[in-house]
């Protein structure tokens, strides 16, 4: 339980340098919120984390117990709901009822026997979350989990992750391009340019938080700003 | 390049099966007309071979009446000659699909799995299978002699490339993301491919299977053409000396009924393996 520690992390692609120095820490329970414009390096760095990727200088310590939760909920089209929660765990009884809880936890419980093919989009990627939830994690990656979503199964789904990582305290990285859902879930936010961390702002609102919250649109401004992102339409 | 202009159905990657087939709407609707209908046709095909036979257009030794096939196939059946000859050629097709078969599975999954195994083993059994497997029988034949060795090997090496060219295409199809999934989740090595990639592919590998078995059936009737002293290929030339037409008439039908019985086979395999297939959503 010693949380992430990424000190001069460089990533090269062929000879674009993706990353270069980049260092972040997060705190055990601390849920850190990583934006950049698409193309920033930000999965990079959170691949590099998840043991995916190779980096070609700096160093990373992360918690030997990390789980991802992807874009696609990348659930095995073969096997049932449950055995998919169970990937890579034996399914022994002990397990079984974990992945029924964890199951629980998402509002599938009695989906257990369910085909992945069945399920909404919402739905699978709740059971991704529920994979990567019962395993206890001490580092929960989400890669851009909602992106792929509808506007109100991801509303739904943002305050699902919120819920469930208050309760299971695990450190979080959160990559996203959405400034909104940076604000509303994590304690700090990072914003990747130019492969370093730019700017880095505690979030201040308390919790349970709601996007009208006095200072949520001046947050929000500031870090469209930084991302170079100027929100004003139809004012020419 | 928008997505609208791919008719519904169209499915561009060969390792997919099209899920949602568009059909023309019914002539006749409603179970029954449906069926009266679809069935139709052959039997007003078997009612003009009864009545060309019964009137004697349809000259007997040329080509026999349905029911003198009918009693042919009883006596065949009673003799105990059909099946004597039959379980000769289903133990003949088993035994080479059994070798063939998981061989073509084995290095398929090799090829597909490993970098080495692909550029190993994959241009040579590319290469080889360009060659059509009947034209090596009378090679084979004169290697191995008149006994069952070439039949079996003849059988093993038809069976061998559909699966070998299905397992490999579906083991090497297999979605990145979700095999990345399965190592973040920390599955490695053989447990990975067991607990991913085989699952992943048994749909790829099922549209082998189902070539496989045609084609052993095919290189059986092949095999057995020559100097084999039991099976159907064996009763089919002894037919063919004697000018039994009916006797002939019959085997077709066994393998008929044979091909018919492999896609039933593959099927209920489907059915067990795949449960998922028909339940998918439409989107």
């Amino acid at each position: 339980m010693s949380g992430v520690h990424a000190t001069g992390v460089v990533k090269r692609f062929g000879d674009r340098t993706i990353l270069d120095g980049f260092s972040l820490d997060i705190a055990p329970g601390e849920f850190v919120a990583l934006l950049g414009a698409s193309g920033s390096g930000k999965t990079t760095f959170l691949r590099i984390l998840a043991g995916l990727e190779d980096h070609d200088g700096g160093t990373v310590d992360a918690p030997g117990q990390r789980t991802v939760v992807f874009q696609e909920p990348r659930l095995v089209a073969a096997k049932r709901v449950r055995d998919n929660v169970l990937l890579g765990q034996r399914p022994t009884a002990q397990h079984r009822k974990a992945a029924s809880a964890a199951l629980a936890e998402v509002a599938l419980a009695g989906q257990e026997r369910a085909w992945p093919t069945t399920l909404s989009g919402g739905e699978a990627q709740r059971v991704a979350l529920a994979r990567a939830l019962v395993r206890r994690p001490d580092l929960l990656l989400l890669d851009e989990p909602f992106a792929a979503l509808d506007a109100l199964t991801r509303i739904r789904m943002q305050a699902l992750v919120a819920d469930l990582v208050h309760e299971h305290r695990p450190a979080v990285l959160l990559v996203t391009h959405d400034v909104d859902e940076a604000i509303l879930l994590a304690d700090r936010v990072a914003v990747l340019q130019d492969g370093v961390v730019g700017v880095e702002v505690e979030v201040p609102f308390a919790r349970p938080r709601r996007r009208g919250v006095a200072g949520f649109g001046d947050l929000r401004r500031r870090l469209l700003a930084e991302l170079g992102v100027e929100e004003t339409i139809g004012a020419a | 390049m928008s997505a609208g202009t791919l008719a519904p159905g169209t499915v561009a990657s060969p390792s997919e099966t099209p899920r949602t087939v568009r059909r023309r709407p019914p002539a006749v609707t409603g179970r029954l007309g449906d069926i009266a209908l679809r069935t139709s046709v052959p039997v007003l095909l078997l009612g003009l071979w009864a009545w060309g036979s019964g009137s004697g257009r349809i000259e007997e030794r040329i080509f026999p009446s349905p029911w003198s096939v009918a009693t042919t196939f009883v006596d065949l059946v009673r003799t105990g000659v059909l099946w004597d000859n039959l379980s000769v050629s289903i133990g003949r097709v088993a035994l080479g699909f059994v070798i063939g078969g998981s061989l073509g599975l084995l290095l398929g999954t090799l090829a597909g799995l490993v970098r080495l195994g692909d550029q190993l083993l994959d241009p040579t059994l590319q290469m080889l299978r360009t060659i059509p497997f009947l034209a090596v029988a009378p090679l084979l034949i004169l290697w191995f002699g008149i006994d069952e060795r070439p039949k079996i090997i003849i059988i093993a090496t038809a069976a061998l490339f559909p699966l070998y060219l299905n397992t490999h295409s579906a083991v090497r199809n297999v979605d990145r993301k979700v095999l990345e999934a399965g190592r973040v989740f920390g599955l490695r090595g053989l447990a990975l491919v067991r607990q991913v990639v085989l699952p992943e592919a048994i749909p790829g590998i099922l549209v082998g299977l189902r070539v496989s078995l045609s084609v052993s059936l095919l290189a059986l009737i092949v095999a057995e053409l020559t100097n084999a002293p039991k099976g159907l290929g064996f009763l089919m030339t002894s037919a063919q000396q004697y000018y039994q037409t009916d006797v002939l008439v019959v085997i077709i039908v066994i393998y008929a009924v044979w091909g018919l019985s492999v896609d039933l086979i593959v099927r209920g395999i489907e059915r067990v393996l795949l449960p998922y297939k028909h339940l998918g959503r439409s989107a």
